[in-house]
């Protein structure tokens, strides 16, 4: 079905929640939810995802405003780090003489 | 289990389809954009569908007794367990939403009986140790299935099980405490949890599905891991597990033919009667008009709710836009 369809359908729009687990860490994808606007979006997630304290802070986006990678993609966007390991610390040997770096 | 005699598409042998079994074998998971057979993506749909009506349905039962429970604080836990299914339905259904098809289509196919919810839900609750018997025995069997689900091979469909394992744990403990007291309550109380174990012994061992040894259907869903475990091996994983439960409580499992085997270490039980499966399958059930009647009046009952809320939506929406 398409976005157009659910519209004429006046289903209520899908929102993606992100929920921040604990004070310190970055807010986390959860899940997702239907509701008419932002304010009933909130009050959703709040039910539907801490119902065991699982947060500290809750975010909701409409989904049909996130872009997403395709799967077709994943070779041009990710496979060029493969052969830049000297991003990686490990890559340089450093003597023991010199100590902690 | 919570989806019950899920039709199978068969794979197509194109070298796409190998590929996906192949990343499949591999232990991958398949995410929602990614490349998969059409046969893959309906059969999730009925089983992602299907268990999360059941989740829905079996608020039904269990909301018979919040105004009935026996104490504040029984009330209160059950609230919480029946607002724990609600949650569960709606994990499921975002996890089927991923697959292309919309929560509002999948009501509609719950309400004209065009898709279906696990058998259990269609037998009533008629005292309280029908909490008790419920959470033990149904969530007990619904937990033997969803644990091995946390690793299927469809990425939001894995997710939206390991949420609700961490949940049902709490409805099979509360369940079994139930069962407790009253098998250690007064006389009445106790004839009162035999009597539930009674009636919902052989409908939960229903909950598996038929032995599955010669389907195909379940062949295909193994090698695509959607479905982790056969009916036969779940249902005897249960029975292991419950029957000492019962023997704890005092209460005695209704199956005369009940055995012990030292040499396998498995019991060895009654079969249901698959016949009564059917037919409640078929809708004969004892209560499966009621049920569909109930979730047909709520979506009706709620349809103002719903179209009411976007147009208030709409409002505030073209307010904003007008102020800025």
């Amino acid at each position: 079905m398409t976005n157009a369809d659910k519209a004429a359908r006046r289903e209520w729009p899908l929102w993606e929640v992100f929920i921040r687990g604990q004070h310190g860490l970055s807010h986390r994808h959860v899940g997702s939810l239907h509701a008419a606007d932002a304010e009933m979006a909130m009050k959703n997630a709040r039910d539907v995802y801490t119902r065991r304290h699982e947060g500290t802070s809750i975010w909701v986006v409409p989904s049909a405003q996130i872009t997403a990678s395709a799967p077709s993609d994943k070779g041009p966007m990710f496979d060029p780090a493969d052969d830049k390991t000297y991003r990686h610390p490990t890559f340089f040997d450093i003597p023991d003489d010199v100590g902690a770096m | 289990m919570y989806a019950q005699l899920v039709k199978s598409d068969a794979a197509d042998d194109s070298p796409e389809a190998r590929a996906f079994q192949a990343r499949i074998d591999r232990g991958e998971k398949i995410e929602p954009k990614d490349w998969m057979p059409d046969g893959y993506r309906k059969t999730l749909i009925r089983q992602i569908g299907q268990h999360a009506h059941s989740e829905i349905v079996g608020q039904l039962p269990e909301g018979n007794w919040i105004t009935r429970a026996p104490t504040l604080e029984r009330k209160a836990i059950l609230l919480a367990k029946v607002q724990d299914e609600a949650g569960h339905g709606l994990y499921l259904y975002c996890a089927a939403e991923t697959l292309g098809v919309s929560r509002d289509e999948l009501t509609e196919m719950l309400l004209d009986g065009r898709m279906k919810y696990s058998s259990i839900f269609n037998y009533p609750t008629l005292t309280w140790a029908d909490m008790g018997a419920v959470g033990w025995l149904v969530d007990g069997a619904a937990i033997m299935n969803q644990v091995p689900l946390q690793r299927t091979s469809y990425g939001p469909y894995a997710r939206a099980m390991v949420r609700i394992c961490k949940e049902e744990s709490f409805h099979q403990r509360q369940g079994f405490d139930i069962m407790m007291k009253m098998a250690n309550g007064t006389e009445a109380q106790r004839r009162m949890a035999q009597n539930a174990l009674d009636r919902f012994w052989y409908p939960s061992l229903m909950m598996f599905g038929p032995s599955d040894k010669d389907s195909v259907h379940s062949a295909q869903s193994m090698a695509w891991k959607i479905k982790m475990n056969t009916n036969d091996e779940l249902r005897q994983k249960f029975v292991d597990q419950t029957v000492p439960q019962a023997e704890y409580l005092g209460l005695t499992v209704p199956d005369p033919d009940l055995r012990w085997h030292d040499e396998t270490g498995h019991y060895e039980f009654t079969q249901p009667d698959w016949s009564e499966f059917m037919d409640v399958l078929r809708g004969n059930g004892p209560c499966n008009a009621d049920r569909l009647a109930a979730r047909n009046k709520a979506w009706d009952d709620g349809a103002w709710v719903r179209e009411g809320l976007m147009a208030h939506a709409d409002k505030k929406r073209a307010a904003k836009v007008a102020a800025e």
